[in-house]
């Protein structure tokens, strides 16, 4: 095997110098005189690790190793560790501290499914991604597949939408493939906006030819010749990487008749809502509408419409490549296959994991993660686990032991949502966090309806109250009940889910809100 | 046409298909309450105070509640329309209302025929619970004959659907978000500027408040015709208008 130095060229790293660092190795590869025997040094996508970046993968005769925080100044020892045995030896000594342990639990729990070449192949060159089997999946299907059957491969293997809802996504399918014959389209919501979420910006930004093949066999089971992937405007190497993938694959032919296209947001955290993404795409304000109708009914410009996540689309070539069986036997009964998780907050170990659903939160959090900086004992200094954004809820430490899947997330109150989990250490106020939360919705909310347009701010007012501690048990009574109401009433997921980060606090964290009270002048709370 | 057989508050009642779950109830008469939604202009569901409970058929999956204007009837539904629970959120989304505008009856031009008004005696709301938000907002003067006054807007939209669906101009549409949104006129700039404007009247017809009014209307003067919507999409629909003869 040729020697490589695989850099990490996502976002997260670039941030942390990964570019300079791959400029500093490409000169010193130069000025060692590339021979033949010279390594190859590739950008590739997300290698995980984000709080250790710029991150890169050193494969050599000697082995692979993972280096973190590595200075650009150390780009010639990088290149020595590529060498031969005897050579690479003294390198590799000189660059321990750098090294990261792949048999780690946060490297040796994984099971890349979604994520299976993202940080092996090199994002902006279809040469690399089809040497490692892209769009191979997608000629086997059309060859030797029906629509029909690929749709059932996609059904038997259990898939939900990865998006936060957890719709069975061959059931969607099936739904779009059997509206009245006419044109159909298909759009891959890649507004991913939830805080804390950063799984599909992986796939876009380091495999996203994956989720191009996964759109053209989706396209091809429901029958739809045209696609747009809708990607939110800030993730600029998202959408040029993307552009370029879809440029490449294009010229090359690889996707027959179908047509697909970007389409960029413009910064509104609502359009990742179906009806409001696809209104934002017929250039109409990004509002949500009543569902039913439901998109895979009546859709862009009136026609059935297969929308589904980014991460749900990339987990199809895997799933027919592998079989349906392989996907279903990872994970629970009712959630089957992998998730990604965007790992960030308070934890010792940022970045992205991929595990079987049904994989408990301490071992994500704890085991994986490492619990939080300097934390100690079995929770490893975690007070809770903030999961779905603004939707979803704080699951404190006790419940630590709970599988993560879509229905025992939403048992505990809080939700899958898109697979962004914030770790929260003791020093952070729960009654804080759901303001913050709150503060997000009311930002966001597209104030089209009344419970969301009106009643966040009132539970914003209500929370603001609490975090001054003058609030009342009036105050209480009251947060209860518009919580509710906004709730069961709100038009779309965005209200409907915007009093969970409050609910969770008040059902798991109830001694905090009640000694925020103000304390009344009699003495008692 | 076939014909749906539903529940609503326990009595069968059968409408065409097509109908709306608001449709069903007239029906079997019962008035769920609206302020959004007019007859004529297309539903949005937007305010919430049309949320019916809705059981589907036989499936024992959740109740849901679902905005009777904009839900379409479906065989064997069960529809609830005024349980304790339904009757709580509607006081409370009246309350909201009230409390995210400038909303004074005494000197509005619309008193006695507001429909916001008519919700709040509807749902039973004799004051808000919440804490009003006295926003700053603006009076638009600057058509000869309107005026719109934004402290008494509830953002229903049915003046940007009625301008947009039935005269066709697209006067006025929706901008910003979340308790930031307001009702503009063309590129956001003084309705009076707007040359698209036919002066036609109907947003000012259909606004169920007094946001919208004509300028030599005082207190409690105005007079709304929120019915012009209805007649005009029948007329168009079937072809008939009332000085020709015929059934409306």
């Amino acid at each position: 095997m040729a020697s490589m130095l695989r850099c990490c060229s996502a976002s997260g790293c670039r941030s942390a110098g990964g570019e300079a660092l791959q400029q500093a190795l490409v000169e010193a590869r130069s000025r060692a005189g590339a021979g033949d025997g010279a390594p190859v040094i590739k950008a590739v996508g997300c290698l995980r690790l984000c709080s250790r970046g710029p991150l890169v993968a050193v494969d050599g005769p000697a082995g692979s190793v993972l280096y973190g925080e590595v200075p650009s100044a150390r780009a010639a020892e990088l290149l020595e560790a590529c060498a031969a045995p005897p050579r690479a030896a003294a390198a590799r000594r000189a660059l321990a501290s750098h090294a990261l342990d792949l048999r780690h639990p946060f490297f040796a729990l994984q099971e890349p499914v979604v994520l299976e070449t993202c940080g092996l192949i090199d994002p902006e060159s279809i040469d690399d991604a089809m040497a490692h089997g892209a769009y191979a999946t997608l000629h086997r299907c059309q060859a030797e597949l029906t629509p029909a059957q690929v749709r059932e491969q996609v059904r038997l293997s259990g898939l939900r939408g990865r998006g936060g809802a957890g719709y069975p996504t061959g059931l969607k399918w099936d739904t779009v493939a059997l509206q009245p014959p006419g044109p159909r389209w298909l759009v891959a919501n890649a507004d991913e906006g939830d805080p804390g979420a950063f799984m599909d910006r992986a796939v876009l930004e380091g495999d996203p030819h994956r989720l191009i093949e996964g759109m053209a066999i989706a396209a091809w089971a429901v029958g739809a010749d045209q696609g747009l992937i809708y990607v939110r405007a800030e993730y600029p190497l998202a959408i040029a990487r993307l552009r370029r993938a879809l440029a490449e694959v294009q010229a090359r032919g690889q996707l027959g008749s179908l047509r697909l296209q970007v389409r960029v947001g413009a910064g509104a955290y609502v359009c990742g809502e179906e009806t409001a993404l696809l209104a934002s795409i017929q250039g109409r304000r990004g509002n949500p509408r009543p569902r039913p109708p439901y998109p895979a009914q009546l859709g862009l410009w009136g026609a059935p419409t297969l929308i589904n996540n980014v991460e749900t689309l990339a987990a199809i070539p895997a799933i027919l490549r592998r079989g349906a069986a392989y996907y279903a036997a990872l994970g629970t009964a009712g959630s089957r296959g992998t998730k990604v998780f965007s790992l960030s907050g308070a934890v010792r170990h940022t970045g992205l994991v991929e595990v079987p659903m049904g994989t408990s939160l301490r071992t994500i959090v704890v085991t994986m993660g490492g619990g939080v900086p300097g934390g100690e004992g079995a929770d490893g200094g975690v007070k809770a686990v903030q999961t779905g954004g603004p939707s979803g809820g704080c699951i404190p430490a006790a419940l630590l032991d709970t599988p993560v899947d879509y229905e025992g997330l939403r048992a505990l109150g809080s939700m899958m949502g898109s697979g962004g989990m914030v770790v929260i250490d003791q020093a952070t106020g729960m009654l804080e966090l759901a303001r913050y939360f709150m503060r997000f919705s009311v930002a966001e909310s597209c104030g089209k309806c009344v419970p969301c347009r009106a009643g966040t701010v009132q539970l914003l007012q209500l929370l603001d109250r609490f975090c001054d501690q003058r609030a009342s048990p009036a105050d209480l009574a009251q947060l209860h009940d518009l919580c509710a109401m906004v709730k069961a009433t709100s038009l779309c997921g965005l209200g409907q889910g915007a009093p969970n980060p409050v609910l969770s606090t008040l059902r798991h964290f109830h001694q905090e809100v009640v000694s925020a009270l103000a304390v009344a002048p009699g003495g008692a709370p | 046409m076939s014909v749906l057989t539903l529940w609503v508050d326990g009595a069968a009642v059968a409408v065409p298909a097509g109908a709306s779950l608001l449709e069903a109830s007239r029906a079997a008469n019962v008035e769920v309450p609206t302020l959004c939604h007019l007859d004529g202009l297309a539903p949005v569901g937007a305010c919430r105070l049309c949320l019916v409970e809705v059981d589907l058929p036989g499936d024992g999956s959740p109740t849901r509640l679902l905005p009777a204007c904009s839900t379409a009837a479906g065989e064997g539904l069960v529809v609830r329309t005024a349980t304790v629970q339904l009757q709580r959120f509607r006081r409370m989304a009246v309350e909201l209302l009230f409390a995210e505008g400038n909303h004074v009856c005494a000197f509005c031009v619309a008193n006695g025929a507001c429909e916001l008004q008519d919700a709040a005696v509807a749902v039973g709301m004799d004051h808000s619970r919440f804490p009003f938000q006295y926003p700053r907002r603006h009076v638009d003067a600057s058509h000869p004959h309107f005026v719109i006054d934004h402290h008494r807007c509830i953002l229903c939209t049915r003046c940007v659907r009625v301008c947009d669906e039935i005269e066709g101009a697209h006067v006025w549409d929706v901008a910003n978000r979340g308790s930031h949104c307001q009702i503009i006129a063309g590129l956001d700039q003084p309705w009076g500027t707007v040359e698209a404007c036919t002066s036609c009247g109907k947003c000012v017809d259909v606004c169920p408040t007094g946001a919208l009014a004509h300028n030599d209307d005082t207190t409690a003067e105005k007079r709304a015709a929120r019915e012009r919507p209805a007649l005009l999409r029948s007329a168009r629909e079937r072809q008939r208008w009332h000085n020709q003869g015929g059934p409306p």
